[in-house]
């Protein structure tokens, strides 16, 4: 199979899994127990509200004219309108979506500074007391809860020794680098574990190739064989790691963001829970589904084109 | 009966390897799977031997006691209700371990069951049970688990129900891939050709040789759960108030962490020794299936 056929192979794929993420979202409603309107807008909803609910969702049509109605108004942008805030779902996300992507991006660099030369360490001697060591330290962030540890690095570094902002996301570039910085870090050391792991298990792949041993006959000095020829061929299969986990790393800010409160979709999707706004828990559901969707496919495509020995037959 | 589950389940691989290759190294001497095993028995036996270990109830408030440093009769002080901080811990070991473990079970099943199919049969059931995988991976598992329990409503049987319906795509992978391996092989030919019926083949020659890889990855999975269920707790939608469970109690204590620090690091201590006692048990069990490839 050849490269754009299996580009195209892969686009072709997105169509069903897109629609299978719109069809999971537009059940979920229908999870709810007893009627959705009426258990979404309380006991003390009027039945004027509940009717006009029932309306604007097309409750009382069959579920296939549901579903048409619900994928209408998607392909139209229209999300469907916040019960809370009262205005389209898809406008509060578009104005949260800006401090998520900054935290995933910084989480994703923080990841990297502190995997790649954690990885390098336990990589340079196979089997060794640092190889072990880095091998046991990251299983404790994977058990971890995200906030918990969110909590105390707040406590400590921004109310106690005032480093960093307790909450929020700062102003200008500089300003959201600071302010970010712990929400970052503990998405980051969620993630490490995942990366250290198959970086340090492409290392040393890398290690027992014979360019090395070339590299190594030559002379070239071990910091240098380090980072020009082990660290270019091993840093590729970090990123798709990266790229792969793109779900875990968004399902990570959720939580972060709330306890630090960076407005983003995540803080939004769990202040819309507390208020109970379903669409807009719906609306964020479906927008992170998509987007981790588009980030695999990506990641793929790019790996296939960064890397000529991927094979396209599956 | 959570604990019967766990401790089986690793001797008896072990077993086969054994028997499979003598000068392998026997499970005991797996210092991973070793350390992980010490840490989970005693975590276990400290849960499952609550009531031996600490004379308190753990629901008993006693607002004459609100907020009380360590000492000698609590362990870990009281919260802001009077009760017994160290027994809360316990009692709440009790409530959530149960659930992470029970609540592994399911996603288990049906993954392995919907994964053997898919990789038995190919055609177009693999097909459609491959998309079914692809569109829940899409999600972000906690998106995903937090949406599904919030339209469910609080509580247990809401997180089993989310959990399974996220969990099993892995399994369903796993199996699927080591299946599609196992089923060239000339002893399901000989079932085959035998004329044994489908799920006799899976059920009885081809699940046995696939299933290991599946039970390594369940116990990386019952941290997932642990994390999902102490999480779903701290944001108010896991276990109610007033059972004792350590997502609730890290949030209960959030108040006051600048004066009662405990309250809050200690739960959320005993979630990473947990998660770190089940992720060595899993790689050292993974160690001893694959060796050399650690």
């Amino acid at each position: 199979m050849g490269r754009m056929t299996f580009v195209y192979r892969r686009l072709l794929l997105l169509i069903p899994t897109v629609l299978g993420v719109t069809i999971i979202t537009f059940f979920m409603i229908h999870l709810i127990p007893g009627d959705p309107a009426r258990t979404i807008l309380g006991i003390h909803a009027t039945p004027r509200a509940v009717a006009i609910l029932h309306r604007e969702w097309g409750l009382n049509r069959p579920l296939a004219s549901q579903y048409w109605l619900f994928m209408d108004r998607l392909v139209h942008g229209n999300l469907g309108t916040s019960l809370y805030y009262g205005v389209s779902v898809s406008s509060l996300i578009t104005s949260h979506l800006p401090a998520t992507l900054w935290l995933i991006c910084y989480a994703a660099a923080l990841a990297i500074v502190i995997s790649v030369p954690l990885a390098m360490i336990a990589a340079s001697r196979k089997n060794a007391v640092r190889d072990h060591v880095v091998r046991v330290v990251p299983l404790l962030g994977l058990g971890m809860p995200a906030f918990w540890l969110a909590l105390i690095l707040q406590t400590e570094f921004a109310v106690r020794f005032r480093l960093f902002p307790v909450t929020g996301y700062g102003t200008g570039f500089v300003g959201h680098l600071h302010s970010m910085f712990l929400p970052a870090l503990t998405v980051a050391v969620a993630l490490c574990p995942v990366v250290i792991r198959s970086l340090r298990a492409s290392m040393l792949n890398v290690l027992g190739a014979d360019f090395v041993t070339t590299a190594r006959a030559k002379g070239v000095p071990a910091p240098r064989l380090f980072v020009r020829h082990v660290l270019r061929n091993a840093v590729i299969p970090a990123v798709t790691v990266l790229g792969i986990n793109i779900g875990f790393l968004i399902g990570g800010t959720v939580i972060v963001e709330s306890v630090f409160a960076v407005d983003g979709v995540g803080y939004l999707m769990i202040n819309s829970i507390f208020q109970r706004d379903f669409p807009v828990v719906q609306g964020v559901a479906l927008i992170f589904g998509i987007m981790v969707v588009v980030v695999n496919l990506l990641t793929d495509v790019a790996y296939a084109s960064l890397d000529p020995r991927v094979r396209f037959d599956r | 009966m959570s604990a019967i589950s766990l401790t089986p389940a690793a001797p008896a691989p072990a077993a086969t390897a054994e028997r499979a290759q003598p000068r392998r190294a026997r499970w005991y001497r797996q210092p991973a799977l070793m350390a992980g095993l010490v840490i989970i028995g005693i975590i276990l036996f400290m849960v499952i031997a609550a009531p031996l270990i600490t004379p308190y109830n753990p629901d008993t408030q006693n607002l004459n006691a609100i907020l009380l440093s360590p000492s000698a009769h609590h362990w870990l002080g009281t919260d802001q209700e009077g009760r017994d901080t160290f027994s809360r811990l316990l009692y709440g070991g009790r409530t959530d371990l149960r659930i992470a473990f029970i609540a592994v079970l399911f996603p288990f099943a049906l993954g392995t069951m919907l994964g053997s199919v898919a990789g038995y049969f190919g055609g177009w059931v693999d097909l459609l049970i491959m998309r079914l995988v692809d569109i829940v991976v899409a999600f972000p598992f906690f998106v995903l688990i937090i949406a599904l329990v919030f339209v469910l409503g609080p509580g247990e049987r809401s997180i089993y129900i989310a959990i399974t319906l996220v969990g099993w795509v892995s399994y369903a992978r796993i199996v699927r891939g080591e299946i599609l391996v196992a089923k060239r092989q000339e002893y399901v030919l000989a079932a085959q050709s035998g004329g044994l019926s489908s799920v006799r083949i899976m059920a009885r020659h081809l699940l046995p040789n696939v299933i290991t890889q599946a039970i390594i990855y369940a116990m990386s999975d019952i941290v997932q759960d642990i994390l999902a269920i102490v999480t779903l707790s701290y944001l108010g939608l896991g276990i109610q108030p007033p059972a004792p469970d350590w997502g609730t109690m890290i949030s209960d204590g959030q108040n006051f962490l600048t004066t009662h620090w405990q309250l809050t690091t200690v739960p959320g201590l005993v979630v990473v020794v947990t998660g770190l006692g089940l992720s060595l048990i899993g790689d050292g069990l993974a160690d001893l299936m694959r060796p050399g490839q650690s």
